[in-house]
């Protein structure tokens, strides 16, 4: 017994020893692959791939560099009071940048005011009440209100908008809601609240899809725990996934905020372009973008590109800080899942 | 009884109001898309494809040199902005642990956000104020800038999607790492590469802001890169807000052209990708 557990202990170590002597002498046998980590091919592609990989960051330094320099004239000149200064004078190259501000601000507040219940009823009612076969069709259609160029808004606005809300919302706002500030005197076609409505058109496709993204993200137990305890599915909604989904739903909001305040085409053609502070919403206004693509071109002295320049490296730092917010909210939420950065 | 119908009815009367921002949501693209047709179609001419803009004010004419434009700028960013956009996803699906890798994905992710009038206005100091006048070179740069965040996003994703077991197999059967990168990853996310490519250059394809100062525009046929050069997304801008009736309806029937190449371009990218791979659940 003993000898015979023992032979076949040692049949296998046998065949090991064995089989290498016969292996190596055939004359066809490939040669064996080189063992280093590294191969010649593997370095080249490698480098290849890194100066790819580098050259994003340098680009965005590159872009950094290239707006601080044109704005160094403007910066040195006007320091921070460029940031509460009303002058635009380019005559008396006299800059600040207030009206700019105001408006960029303004402008975004209302598309966010009329963007974010359109889109989030439509994101709730599609991760959670939809029947199965419209919630892709639905999203998709909606998501291609992102495919359509600034320009064709701005068109569209210009020609189509702007005299239906001259003849049919503008005055109703001014007899119902005249008694406010904001709803005030003459109706001139291009003005604030044309820009903050095409704003939000073009704003909620991307707060849909996030919060959609986040929305999913909640797990099932928490919905299905919700409405055991006996909870309607509006309330599992409200008081439940809504919650939980929170911080994500929020950095959507925060992500079409960054759209919104970067937008430029479609709000230079229809906020009327005048760098005054009013405050009513039918009166035309001005944003940091649409001073940029308006005066940039024709603009003559080289103070009055700085500070073109500097508003643009304003408008930048802004951007950044706001897009940082919003994704560590939706990562928060929607971990590892890509939301947010893949969003359309 | 009373309380439990109250809570119902609130539901209810909840999903019509979400029924209802759905119809909202829905109602601007059906306008936009149907006013596109109802006012440009009645444009659309051989004419149009193929003669140059008449003088100011009279009929006639077309935007076959703005055709040409969009051609040329948007095919110059995509030879300079895909290999960098594609080589940096790959970089940063093949070496997830790198700090270049983080410090990649975190600077796209900027320059996602950054709004294309601050690219144009980089592009301007880059190359415009250096030489001194408007090109398309200098337009296609800025474009180019904007593509390279959503390619590199994609290919990231794409690549990400291969089973770690096909990359495996292809090392153990004696594969170096360069080419199991490039004739089996990369051979099996081709499609959705290509397709995330083609959702990039249907999202330049329509950008106006960043092509005001570089490209700038122009009236004639122009095939020299090194000039300013005319492009659908400007004409439409220009003719636009341009005060002549013959302008309004050229604007329309050139919007109408620049959404249906961007619409069939990103429809069919998304419905490609769609199929092959359900991303979105």
């Amino acid at each position: 017994m003993t000898e015979r557990i023992a032979a076949r202990d040692k049949l296998p170590v046998m065949t090991a020893t064995v089989t290498p002597p016969e292996a190596t002498p055939l004359p066809s046998a490939p040669p064996p692959p080189p063992l280093e980590r590294t191969s010649y091919g593997d370095r080249v592609f490698r480098v290849l791939l890194t100066l790819g990989a580098v050259s994003v960051p340098v680009l965005l330094g590159f872009l950094v560099y290239q707006l601080w320099t044109g704005s160094e004239l403007a910066i040195s000149k006007f320091g921070l009071g460029f940031l509460t200064s009303s002058t635009w004078d380019p005559v008396a190259e006299q800059f600040g940048a207030f009206p700019l501000i105001f408006g960029t601000l303004v402008s975004s507040f209302i598309a966010l005011l009329i963007a974010v219940p359109l889109s989030l009823g439509v994101a709730i009612f599609l991760t959670e009440f939809a029947p199965k076969a419209i919630r892709q069709p639905i999203a998709f259609l909606i998501s291609l209100l992102a495919a359509i160029p600034s320009v064709v808004y701005g068109l569209w606005g210009i020609f189509v908008l702007i005299p239906l809300l001259r003849t049919t919302l503008f005055p109703f706002l001014r007899e119902t809601l005249g008694f406010l500030p904001f709803f005030q005197g003459p109706i001139y076609g291009p003005s604030m609240l044309a820009a903050g409505i095409i704003l939000a058109i073009m704003v909620m496709p991307y707060v849909m899809s996030v919060s959609r993204e986040v929305l999913l993200a909640v797990p099932d137990s928490q919905r299905e725990a919700a409405l055991a305890l006996g909870a309607t599915r509006w309330e599992a909604v409200i008081t439940t996934i809504v919650p939980y989904a929170r911080s994500g739903i929020i950095g959507a909001i925060i992500l079409g905020l960054g759209r919104a305040l970067g937008e430029t085409m479609a709000v230079t053609m229809l906020i009327g372009n005048r760098h005054e502070i009013a405050t009513s919403l039918f009166a035309p206004g001005y944003t940091m973008a649409a001073a940029i693509a308006n005066e940039f071109s024709e603009a003559v002295g080289d103070l009055h590109l700085s500070a073109l320049a500097y508003v643009a490296f304003l408008l930048f730092v802004v951007t950044v800080v706001v897009n940082a917010g919003a994704r560590l909210l939706i990562w928060r939420v929607a971990r590892g899942s890509g939301a947010g950065s893949r969003a359309l | 009884m009373n309380r439990r119908m109250l809570r119902r009815g609130i539901s209810n009367l909840m999903v019509g109001l979400m029924v209802l921002a759905v119809v909202a949501a829905l109602l601007p693209l059906f306008f936009i898309l149907a006013d596109l047709v109802a006012k440009g179609a009645g444009s659309l001419s051989l004419d149009f494809f193929t003669k140059t803009p008449a003088p100011a004010g009279e009929t006639g004419g077309g935007v076959a040199h703005a055709i040409v434009g969009t051609l040329l700028i948007v095919g110059i960013a995509s030879l300079m902005g895909l290999p960098i956009g594609i080589a940096a996803g790959i970089y940063c699906a093949e070496f997830p642990g790198s700090r270049l890798t983080w410090l990649t994905r975190f600077v796209a992710d900027v320059m996602n956000g950054t709004p294309s009038i601050v690219v144009g206005v980089f592009a301007w100091a880059w190359i415009v104020a250096t030489q001194k006048h408007f090109s398309a070179l200098a337009g296609s740069a800025a474009l180019a800038m904007l593509m390279i965040p959503m390619v590199l996003r994609t290919t990231e994703e794409m690549i990400k999607l291969v089973p770690n077991s096909l990359r495996e197999a292809a090392l153990a059967l004696g594969y170096s790492r360069w080419r199991t990168s490039l004739s089996i990853v990369l051979r099996t996310t081709l499609p959705g590469i290509v397709t995330g490519s083609l959702l990039a250059v249907a999202r330049i394809a329509g950008e106006t802001a960043p092509l005001l100062f570089t490209a700038l525009g122009s009236q004639y046929m122009s095939f020299d890169v090194n000039q300013p050069m005319a492009s659908l997304p400007l004409t439409v801008f220009t003719y636009a807000t341009g005060p002549y009736e013959e302008w309004h309806r050229n604007a329309w029937a050139a919007a109408l052209v620049l959404i249906l190449v961007v619409l069939v371009l990103s429809i069919g990218a998304r419905l490609a990708i769609r199929s092959r791979f359900t991303l979105n659940g």
